[in-house]
């Protein structure tokens, strides 16, 4: 990493501990901050987070491993999530999982080459009734089958 | 609830404290409970399971430690609350009300076993080729809760690979049980905050930051989470393999330096109550193992006390007669090697305050390698120098690069009281049993001030006695040598010694209050750090940090288990030793004489004495890359 870019990292965190706080419970937004904007919660920007909240780089490193929506590897631009519950499963979740697939020319758990999709399982999205469900970043799409569900990656940038 | 001093654990982790009124008589102070249908009354916010301790009902635990804070993590210590949906956890339940408990309900046994059951299904333990074998603490639960089959499966395989990256401390993480003593004990009783749990559910493991080897992240070696560990998932690193081929090989001169706090614990690896000092029984002990000279570190401790006390004399001259202000004080104490990697790591800008010499068993390892060498008569590279210490983090140490003065390794190996213990039980010897003998000249006799080295504030009261007669001609005005406020268990002690009527060289410190602190456990170091960094430390001269919780006699190379309670037996075992003692002031001992007239000539903090008793420190950081 460029010290420029540790330094711009180093006044970003900065900020968001001026945001939300320097206690140690302000750890779980500060993250989400982060992820939200690198995609990512880098090694630096771990041992940031934790000196300026005065604890361990391992306590963040722990919380970002507890929460599926945090990670600290760098991951595609778009993040799909397939819902694998059984309702989901039920409703035609493998026709839409195996389109997928052989759209995207990866399996589940991989980052296409061009770096624009990953592909992840997730758990109950809550959207039972309206399975099968995929959640593209932040947005839930509903009642997928094959031919929507590879029109909709096809949209994303 | 009160909240504990200086935590940062989570509200809802930390220990169930309720104020206790003054006096128990009055309404609300006491609460009465029925546990098992007896009566008894206790103080309001008391736990189930202190209650039931205190009645004599014993209740399992696994998680729970004396030491550290609740996890209730287990679940080891259900019992039935009459009313309660489930069952509860007695370490974390406090006791607000008139409640009914019920210890051993058809219920609780079934869900202790179950439970037992569930640890082993995921515990990766082959008993016989383990080193806790026969004190493991989930062992010991399932033989008394009867586990005669795997209920629920049981490993085969090893989960993950060994970490022995670390020159100090291993890790196999197939044997964890997610307890979280090595956690709580790393974050909140040493606060270097190396271990965390990692994942969730069932992938669930404790690692480092990114998971990387130990080695290559922030750790001290202090080896305090291998002293709470209740199974084997974390040990130290044995060398005795590599002991036994030297003494074995008839080309090599194996010596050994044993430290005051072993002698003061081994005992209990042989199932001797704590607060019983082996210290003869283990000079034969380790003369019939094979070691070609037993020696004792509390010389080199008296040799660190000259050293150190000469050192900070002339820090003192500098600052006070020549008026130098770069001259860094208070002089910090370096013998304890957890805490100079703790400060190399945390406070790098703050180490020209540590002083520069080393660590007692590092001079002897150097003073072995040269002066007794050719004293002997021995090519120095036929010597294997062996250091038997109450620590983990002395493995380390010895193999820092810096550390070969004497133009070889100047120690060795450096080997755990329990890593001991199990030698001189591999050579059939029990060692209660044995004769006792004295050390070997001629670094054989040592003052009584070395071996309070042990205890937390011995280095400060060893070195007061020398320095308080040094600049006065007197003894330290205290009744029988025995520096009270140097003394008990409390985190930080400070105190002071007035100088007056000064001999005729020190007369420069004519009424100059001698102001000390001592602090024990890497938590309290960073409290003296940073009363340092707010500059409330100034007018303070000397400050002794022991890395461990009570010192070394409390190091993390010390029997398996410990607790406040054993380590304040453990002092008192080395204070009564000490008393026993015809010398004890480092600068009465004729040994170190001998050595500044035979071969340190130029006297302490001269060139050579620099260049083989004093070392030099790396300023590490807390960067992890």
């Amino acid at each position: 990493m460029l010290v420029l870019e540790k330094n711009a990292l180093s006044e970003e965190i900065e900020q968001l501990v001026a945001k939300y706080g320097s206690d140690r419970s302000a750890l779980i937004q500060i993250l989400q901050a982060i992820q939200r904007k690198h995609k990512f919660i880098s090694d630096f920007a771990q041992q940031e987070v934790a000196r300026l909240l005065s604890i361990h780089p391992v306590e963040v490193y722990s919380v970002i491993t507890f929460y599926s929506f945090l990670c600290s590897e760098p991951k595609g631009r778009n993040i799909v999530r397939l819902c694998k519950t059984i309702s989901c499963d039920m409703a035609g979740k493998d026709a839409v999982e195996a389109a997928v697939k052989r759209e995207l020319g990866i399996s589940f758990g991989e980052t296409t080459k061009d770096k624009r999709i990953t592909l992840e399982y997730t758990n109950c999205l809550g959207m039972c009734d309206q399975g099968p469900a995929m959640l593209v970043n932040e947005r839930v799409y509903t009642h997928l089958d094959p031919e929507k569900a590879v029109n909709i990656l096809n949209e994303i940038k | 609830m009160v909240k504990r001093e200086n935590t940062r654990t989570p509200v809802s982790q930390q220990p169930h404290i309720v104020d206790k009124p003054a006096d128990t008589a009055t309404i609300g102070g006491t609460i009465s409970v029925e546990i098992n249908e007896k009566k008894v009354t206790v103080p309001l916010g008391t736990t189930i399971l202190e209650a039931c301790r205190q009645n004599q009902i014993h209740i399992p635990t696994l998680c729970h430690h004396p030491d550290l804070c609740i996890a209730g993590v287990c679940r080891i210590c259900v019992v039935d609350v009459e009313g309660m949906r489930t069952l509860q956890t007695a370490c974390s339940f406090p006791i607000t009300s008139p409640i009914k408990i019920r210890t051993s309900t058809p219920m609780v046994r079934k869900a202790r076993r179950h439970i037992i059951d569930l640890l082993l299904s995921e515990h990766y333990g082959e008993c016989y080729s383990c080193f806790r074998n026969g004190n493991c603490e989930l062992q010991s639960l399932a033989k008394e809760y009867g586990v005669d089959s795997y209920t629920f499966g049981h490993v085969e395989k090893p989960r993950y690979e060994v970490d022995n990256s670390s020159a100090s401390v291993i890790r196999d993480m197939s044997k964890c049980i997610l307890c979280k003593r090595c956690v709580r004990t790393c974050i909140d009783l040493q606060e270097v905050g190396v271990l965390e749990a990692i994942n969730r559910g069932h992938e669930t493991h404790i690692g480092t930051f990114l998971d990387k080897p130990l080695a290559d992240v922030i750790c001290i070696n202090c080896g305090q989470c291998i002293n709470r560990c209740p199974t084997a998932a974390l040990r130290a690193n044995d060398p005795s393999d590599e002991i036994w081929a030297a003494i074995d090989d008839p080309q090599k001169h194996v010596v050994i330096q044993t430290a005051p706090s072993p002698r003061a614990a081994i005992g209990e690896e042989f199932g001797v109550e704590p607060g019983h000092s082996f210290t003869g029984e283990l000079n034969t002990a380790l003369k019939r193992i094979g070691f070609d000279k037993v020696f004792d570190t509390n010389f080199t401790a008296d040799l660190t006390i000259i050293e150190e006390g000469t050192e900070l004399l002339n820090r003192l001259k500098k600052a006070i007669v020549e008026k130098d202000e770069s001259v860094k004080l208070p002089q910090f104490t370096s013998c304890s090697p957890g805490w100079v990697k703790f400060i190399e790591h945390f406070y790098p800008e703050y180490l020209d305050y540590l002083s520069t010499a080393k660590s007692p068993q590092q001079m002897f390892g150097a003073i072995t390698k040269t002066f007794y060498a050719k004293e002997a008569g021995v090519d120095p590279a036929d010597i294997v120098t062996v250091a038997l210490m109450p620590c983990a983090a002395k493995k380390f140490e010895c193999n820092r690069p810096e550390m070969n003065d004497s133009g070889f390794k100047d120690v060795d190996y450096g080997l755990t009281t329990r890593e001991m213990a199990k030698m001189i039980k591999e050579a059939g010897i029990h060692l209660p049993e044995m004769p006792k003998s004295n050390f070997d000249d001629p670094f054989g006799e040592a003052s009584g001030a070395g071996l309070i080295f042990g205890a937390t504030g011995g280095v400060m009261e060893a070195a007061l006695r020398t320095v308080y007669e040094l600049v006065t001609g007197r003894e330290v005005p205290f009744k029988n040598l025995v520096i009270e406020p140097c003394r008990g268990f409390e985190g930080i002690k400070q105190a002071s010694v007035k100088l007056e009527n000064c001999v005729e060289e020190y007369k420069f410190l004519e009424g100059v209050e001698v102001k000390f602190a001592v602090a024990h456990g890497t938590a309290n170091a960073k409290k003296v750090m940073e009363m340092l960094r707010k500059g409330e430390l100034v007018g303070y001269h000397f400050v002794e940090i022991m890395a461990c919780p009570g010192g070394c006699l409390g190091g993390g190379g010390q029997p398996i288990p410990t607790s406040a309670d054993i380590r304040k037996k453990r002092a008192e075992a080395i204070y009564a030793e000490e008393e026993s003692l015809p010398i004890r002031k480092s600068h009465e001992n004729p040994h170190v004489h001998y050595i500044y007239e035979k071969f340190l000539t130029e006297g302490p903090c001269s060139k050579l004495s620099h260049k083989l008793l004093h070392t030099h420190y790396t300023k590490r950081g807390k960067f992890i890359s």
